[in-house]
């Protein structure tokens, strides 16, 4: 596979299709991996990567990326295919100047998950059958692939890649993933056991603003965070109310064009679970206002710029689920 | 928060009232000689389009323990169609403030006219009773910002 | 040595949060380490390391430093600072330890800094030696010996026993106060354990990692280097790597209009931040890059050029493994090294 994809960006290198391209390199251990732009075909037999831990979404990266001269080659798994869509829509990245290549995606493993199992000193991670066999200065180890497997790709929404210039390997289709099982878990319990929930997550936030820099939905050229008039740091939040307020709120300027990539519960360094807050705006768009996955078209219109007259009232929030 | 003399909890409520209709109603009402609460705190705006949903969330830092967006019903907006974009949007926020578990009767959204003074006084006197039985607004509270009594 | 089962455990954190609330790293929910208080049931974790740093009980994320109420044209000042009580961090790891003696030499140079100082002085460090070393430790490339760890007192264990050692005055004050608990033991086992976890130490991946290049006169050399813009490509602008550091002590001043009063507070800045040090005229820093380089040259030239070439880096490892994109400081001493 990670042959067949290098020999593929070497391939549109070398015939001009392309001038660079934007992958993953390798870093100290097996699981430390870079996004990086390669421009040469060295340089990509040297250092480029596509493994198990190459998780990182690089469609955000190509924002800045075709704002340069020349054509970048992306390679996009499944799931980077429907926020590269996005912000095709939204304008934020110039389609004509990248070539896309569609890459198979089994889930990507996670390597805390593998260190929260006590494994420690790891030298090397090797896969056998359903089993991964790690190296450690502490002697062997082996863990089951899934329990190694990153939290977003225990419930992948789809193998399908929703556009892609090239593929490699098969396509795969849209699957009715477990994703909306927790949401509808915290809507069943009562207020206080949801406002406890939330605030023994959200009081972990450090307010590094990883969420926020990773999310491919997060673009704007200057964030409401960052704008000292608008009344609220984009530094360690002095109160709970801080917490809340950038949580909610950043979930809701991508509410109804974020993908559920997941990226920002991947990045979070104190393992919140972010992507619930913007898996709830999803659930109670596809409830109220039709089934809508962002990023799998680039023309219909978003629900939250779009209406119908016969839309709910508001109050359909005090009327259903639990108080 | 204010605490009255008989130590009786008066809520903070935030109105946010649309220059065409709900502002025009509040008006009408107080025309009318119709009574509405003091703790109402009527905030204009252009149109109920808008309330970002920071502000919302502001209004409660600062001290508010409930907030209603009133504009103009549906299909009656000055702007054709800002308060259409406004209920889903306030939709989906209250239910996200629901969800992380704040009182869903602390956020309200009503269509009040230009000729519904009755109706707005009576949705303001309604909804201060509502907001007054929660209590005092403490989960989404700014500490910081709680007077020192 | 000083020893006491560490079945007994319960019996020493009950015995130390007598007189003084107790901090201990211990397990949260999802798996990760924090530091924690203690109270009756909550146990030591086995972590290598909390998520983020120790440096958080001297120098918190925020803090309140003074109050101003504004009557007419009359500002009363408020001094908001009171005299911290005394508290004990147990289970410090070695490279915390040494993060101290960097912050001090920020934090209680001149000017001295008296709401750190007043957490200084009133805080017992006591440490924990490591027996399970990770991957991404480096500590040993700073001259630190996690098997004997720095702090007011150290801890040691071998397993069944845990061993405590002062290494300082207040140190020997705090074992005092809890040696009736204590037995002299015999360190035979200890003394394996210590031989086997250096064992490990080198051979550590990182365990080769050279600091020789770096320093304070390397400044011409490496800030004009080509190797900052491919390292810095990737990086998203978040503040993770600073606020997990121990070592990271960059801090804004803000003020927060309450409504009645303005409250003074400082909170931990990122250098990563597109505001960080902003000033009338914009941000001296507008690229990422030059972000990006800043912390990297804090840490490895600009921090030792000012106090007698210590490098301004532990070897913790935290922003090897909380970086999102995984680029850290060993990637950026490897890449610059070769210059």
């Amino acid at each position: 596979m990670q042959e067949a994809i290098i020999n593929k960006a070497k391939e549109l290198l070398a015939d001009g299709r392309v001038d660079r391209v934007i992958g993953w390199k390798k870093g100290e251990f097996s699981y430390d991996i870079t996004p990086a732009v390669f421009e040469t075909a060295e340089e990509i037999d040297a250092e480029f990567v596509c493994n198990d831990f190459t998780s990182a979404n690089v469609s955000k990266y190509l924002v800045k990326e075709t704002k340069k001269d020349g054509t970048v080659l992306a390679f996009l798994k499944p799931c980077d295919t429907y926020s590269f869509n996005q912000l095709v829509k939204e304008h934020r990245i110039d389609a004509s100047k990248v070539y896309t290549v569609g890459i198979p995606c089994d889930g990507k493993l996670d390597p805390e998950k593998i260190k929260q199992k006590g494994i420690s000193g790891i030298r090397s991670i090797e896969k056998d059958g359903d089993m991964l066999k790690i190296d450690t200065v502490y002697g062997d180890e082996t863990l089951k692939i899934s329990d190694a497997m990153s939290e977003r790709c225990l419930s992948c929404k789809s193998r399908k890649h929703v556009c892609y210039d090239e593929l490699i390997g098969e396509d795969g289709d849209v699957i009715s993933s477990n994703r909306f099982d927790m949401v509808e878990q915290l809507e069943n319990m009562s207020a206080q056991e949801r406002y406890d929930f939330w605030r023994s997550q959200l009081s972990k936030c450090i307010r590094c603003n990883a969420c926020r820099n990773v999310c491919p939905a997060c673009t704007c050229e200057k964030c409401v965070f960052d704008n000292d008039d608008s009344g609220i740091s984009n530094k360690a939040a002095a109160d709970s109310f801080e917490e809340n307020m950038f949580h909610v709120i950043r979930a809701f300027h991508v509410a109804g064009r974020c993908t559920d990539c997941g990226e920002c519960s991947r990045v979070c360094p104190q393992n919140i679970p972010l992507h619930l807050l913007n898996r709830k705006f999803i659930k109670d768009i596809n409830s109220l206002y039709g089934e809508y996955q962002a990023g799998a078209d680039t023309d219909s219109r978003a629900p939250l710029t779009d209406y119908k007259q016969s839309d709910c009232e508001a109050s359909v929030v005090h009327e259903r689920g639990v108080e | 928060m204010q605490v009255n003399e008989k130590k009786e909890f008066e809520p903070v409520i935030v109105a946010f009232c649309c220059n065409w209709c709900s502002y025009a109603g509040a008006d009408l009402s107080g025309t009318n000689r119709l009574n509405y609460p003091t703790n109402v705190k009527i905030i204009r705006v252009p149109c109920s389009c808008r309330v970002n949903p920071m502000f919302i969330l502001r209004a409660f830092q600062r001290g508010a323990d409930g907030v209603i967006i009133c504009g103009c019903h549906p299909g009656d907006c000055h702007y054709t169609s800002g308060n259409y974009f406004a209920r889903r949007r306030m939709t989906l926020l209250f239910s996200m403030l629901d969800f992380i578990g704040i009182e869903r009767d602390r956020t309200r959204v009503e269509w009040v006219s230009a000729a519904e003074g009755a109706k707005f006084a009576a949705t303001m006197n309604e909804f201060t009773e509502a907001v007054k039985k929660l209590g005092p607004n403490r989960r989404l509270e700014d500490l910081r910002c709680r007077k020192q009594s | 040595m000083l020893r006491i089962s560490l079945d007994k455990l319960d019996t020493l954190f009950a015995k130390i949060a007598e007189k003084q609330k107790l901090y201990i790293p211990s397990d949260r929910e999802d798996g990760s380490a924090e530091y924690m208080e203690w109270s009756e049931g909550r146990k030591l974790s086995n972590a290598l390391n909390t998520v983020r740093s120790a440096k958080e009980f001297f120098f918190p994320q925020t803090e309140s430093l003074v109050d101003f109420k504004l009557s007419g044209k009359n500002i009363e000042v408020i001094d908001i600072r009171k005299e911290t009580e005394d508290f004990v961090v147990f289970g410090v790891r070695a490279c915390d330890a040494r993060s101290f003696g960097i912050l001090d030499k920020v934090f209680l140079s001149d000017p001295v800094d008296s709401y750190y100082q007043n957490r200084r002085n009133h805080g017992t460090i006591v440490t924990m030696a490591c027996t399970r070393p990770s991957e991404t430790c480096f500590c040993t490339a700073f001259g630190i010996d996690p098997t004997a760890p720095e702090g007011d007192a150290a801890c040691f264990t071998d397993g069944s026993f845990l061993y405590i050692k002062a290494n300082n005055d207040r140190g020997e004050a705090f074992v005092s106060s809890v040696s009736s608990l204590f037995e002299d033991g015999d360190t035979a086992e200890l003394e394996k354990v210590q031989a086997k976890t250096k064992e490990v130490l080198g051979i550590l991946p990182l365990s080769g990692l050279s600091t020789e290049a770096f320093g304070g006169d390397k400044l011409n050399k490496l800030f004009g280097s080509e190797k900052w813009a491919e390292l810095s490509e990737s990086c998203i602008g978040c503040g993770t790597c600073t606020f997990v550091c121990p070592t990271c002590q960059c801090y804004d001043i803000k003020d927060f209009n309450t409504g009645h009063e303005i409250k003074r507070f400082r909170c931990w800045d990122s250098c990563m931040y597109s505001d960080f040090t902003k000033m009338a005229h914009g941000n001296p820093r507008l690229t990422q890059l030059e972000r990006f380089r800043q912390r990297f040259m804090h840490k490895l030239v600009y921090f030792p050029a000012n106090n007698n070439g210590e490098l301004g880096c532990v070897g913790c490892g935290r922003c090897l493994t909380k970086c999102p994109i995984s680029m850290n400081i060993v990637k950026v001493m490897k890449a610059l090294e070769a210059e």
